[in-house]
């Protein structure tokens, strides 16, 4: 079964090796400090023994382990595609189709590299949940190692994305004017707060904190709670807002977003301090999402980000590679949509979009509510707990406040969702008191996946979901009529969806 | 109001074999912790009403574990079509899906230690989507691994990246 013949092929017998130093390691990092601290007293030769007991059995045991893994795990790289079995107590057979190989990684920890070693990383460039890791082989020689990776990438490389000529089609630049809607941003308020917690901070390395906080407290008794309150507001508003103008120049201080003719390849370059290049391939775009947080939508304004495959939030820490086109006026964002896209119009407005059934808007009333009475409630549980009568009233007052804003925020959800078909893109809206509005190609959708909670089945909603492999994965489609769902699903999937439809169904 | 979704069931239903595996799992977590809070309630004193409620939980892991799995083994269903594996799952939180062919990178079968004492496997697709692997858990253990090895030669047919 093992035999070379049929191209299985081992782990090198040194991993065990590696595995012992690394065991030991850990025990000397923990035993160590143990020692010290007992250096000395009387005890000392009986904790030496102790743990030189411990270390030994722990490193045997890592030994033994790495030694049955080792034995149990084998691998094939056959001409179309990559087997391994491996697995002590859980048994996994993984195979790979070559084809959907996008990387292979091939590192080594010090002691790995000291013994000649590396570990191969094989992976698909899913990024999905946390639970799909790479496929690892470790350890290898390196030699070894480095000869699998070529045998796993011999494909002729893409052309290098620094050769492109500079002759790009601009389709949008930084319009000044359009720092006037950062203000807005809901970060605003929280920059505001963190203004505070700086000036404390550094009044704290000077040793004044006590000082500064002295002056606070006496400048709040001179003022009265009232005054303080609307000076405290003030001033965190004051601070927010010229920390989120700085924010924005920093992030797109001269924004253009590119066209390159040749590939139609998108380009976003900008940012003052750190300057930032995403490329985008054309065929790595799936549609767009508009994002319109509150404040923003109120003036009429939005974001444009790209729903694009490979475009990892980890990738860069501290700044969204999705992002195409920061807060805008409406009359922007559609041009951008629309040449982004290669669309005569943006999908995102063209679209007439479809309201879901009553029972939709009676399940946003009640979730909006519930989560806006919790502070009443919470006020009313300190009112028990402590005895004291004088809360009744503000939690009364809290208790209507919360049913009025929590029907509010439930009927502009409810409002806010739609969904429709326009050409090639299949849109969805959903969202309160901002909304996002995303237009995914129909062809770029993966799978579909149906769900349905207790609440939904009683309402006789369901949710649909269209995975991607692009930007967050799959998009929802909520509380949908069971009817309407299975209508826009054979819509937007065609036959890739209406094979799975109860024949007692008349398709139309 | 409730509606029936129109759905058509996929064809097959699991090994019959999982529903010991259901029951075994049912029964085993219920109990630890049961045993665990009875040790608790034995030894700590003020915690004494530890020991009934050590005797509802493994009442009441006994009753899920004995009625439900005939339930969870009607529900749950899966089918290999031609081009794709479609899936229905969950009693209370209900569940269909369909990954075709084209869009699928790795098929794996994955064995617990109860799983290989009963002869079972979960079979796991894995697509592009972060909505995570379609899995079918509980298939005959040999019967698993030929349909991995079925999909993952007809996942080579397919052209492109899965993307």
């Amino acid at each position: 079964m093992s035999s070379p013949e049929d191209g299985w092929r081992r782990l090198d017998a040194r991993t065990v090796l590696a595995s012992a130093v690394l065991a030991l390691g850990a025990c000397l990092a923990a035993g160590v400090p143990v020692l010290l601290g007992q250096r000395g007293r009387d005890t000392f030769a009986f904790t030496l023994g102790f743990i030189g007991t411990g270390v030994v059995l722990l490193v045997g045991a890592a030994a033994v382990i790495e030694y049955v893994r080792l034995a149990r795990t084998r691998f094939r790289v056959g001409p179309e595609r990559v087997e391994v079995h491996s697995g002590i107590l859980v048994r996994a057979r993984t195979g790979l189709a070559r084809e959907r190989v996008r990387s292979v990684e091939v590192t080594a920890d010090p002691v790995l590299r000291v013994l000649g070693l590396a570990t191969v990383r094989i992976g698909t460039g899913q990024k999905a949940s946390a639970s799909d890791k790479p496929l690892e082989l470790r350890a290898l020689r390196r030699p070894d190692a480095e000869a699998l990776r070529r045998e796993l990438l011999e494909r002729p490389a893409p052309p290098d994305p620094a050769d492109v000529p500079p002759r790009d089609e601009t389709l949008a630049v930084l319009d000044p004017g359009w720092i006037r809607f950062a203000p807005l941003s809901a970060l605003t308020p929280a920059l505001g707060v963190a203004g505070f917690g700086a000036l404390l901070q550094g009044s704290d390395w000077f040793g004044l904190q006590r000082t500064v906080l002295d002056d606070a407290a006496r400048l709040a008794l001179v003022l009265g709670v009232a005054v303080s309150l609307v000076v405290a507001v003030l001033v965190v508003a004051a601070v927010g807002t010229v920390a989120s103008l700085a924010v924005f120049v920093e992030s797109w201080w001269g924004y253009r977003l590119t066209r390159e003719p040749r590939t139609g390849a998108l380009h976003v370059r900008r940012g003052l301090l750190t300057r930032r290049s995403t490329t985008l391939e054309e065929d790595r775009l799936r549609g767009v999402a508009v994002v319109e947080p509150a404040a923003v939508r109120w003036f009429g304004a939005a974001r444009v980000d790209a729903v694009a495959t490979g475009l990892s939030r980890g990738q860069e820490q501290r700044s969204d590679p999705r992002g195409l086109l920061p807060v805008a006026p409406a009359a922007v964002v559609d041009r951008v949509v629309a040449e982004v896209l290669r669309e005569p119009a943006a999908p995102t407005t063209q679209v007439v979009l479809q309201a879901h059934p009553p029972a939709a808007r009676t399940r946003r009333v009640r979730w909006a509510s519930a989560v806006c009475l919790l502070p009443a409630v919470a006020l009313a549980l300190v009112g028990l707990a402590a005895d004291a009568h004088g809360l009744w009233l503000p939690a009364l007052v809290l208790v209507l406040l919360g049913l009025a804003v929590g029907t509010w925020l439930g009927r502009l959800a409810y409002r806010n969702l739609g969904h429709g078909l326009v050409g090639r893109y299949v849109v969805t809206r959903h969202g309160a008191p901002g909304r996002r509005t995303v237009a995914l190609r129909r062809d770029g959708i993966l799978t579909w996946t149906l769900t349905r909670t207790p609440f939904q089945r009683r309402a006789g909603l369901v949710t649909l979901w269209f995975t991607t492999a692009a930007g967050e994965g799959a998009y929802g489609v909520y509380d949908l009529g069971v009817e309407q769902a299975m209508t826009l699903a054979a819509e937007t999937l065609g036959d890739r969806f209406t094979p799975y439809l109860a024949e007692t169904r008349v398709v139309a | 109001m409730s509606t029936d979704v129109p759905l058509r069931p996929p064809r097959e239903s699991l090994d019959p074999r999982v529903r010991s595996w259901w029951r075994v799992h049912g029964l085993v977590w219920p109990l630890l912790l049961a045993v665990v809070l009875a040790v608790l309630g034995l030894l700590i004193p003020a915690i004494g009403w530890f020991l009934p409620l050590a005797g509802a939980v493994a009442v009441v892991g006994l009753l899920v574990a004995l009625l439900f799995p005939a339930y969870w083994y009607r529900v749950h269903r899966w089918e290999l079509t031609h081009d794709a594996v479609y899936t229905r799952s969950g009693f209370v939180w209900q569940e269909w899906r369909a990954a075709p062919l084209s869009r699928i990178q790795t098929v794996d079968t994955t064995r617990g230690p109860l799983q290989q004492a009963l002869g079972l496997a979960t079979l796991v697709v894995t697509t592009a989507s972060a909505k995570g692997a379609v899995t079918v858990a509980g298939l005959d253990h040999a019967r698993a691994a030929e349909i991995a090895e079925t999909l993952t030669r007809a996942t080579q047919a397919v052209p492109g990246d899965a993307t």
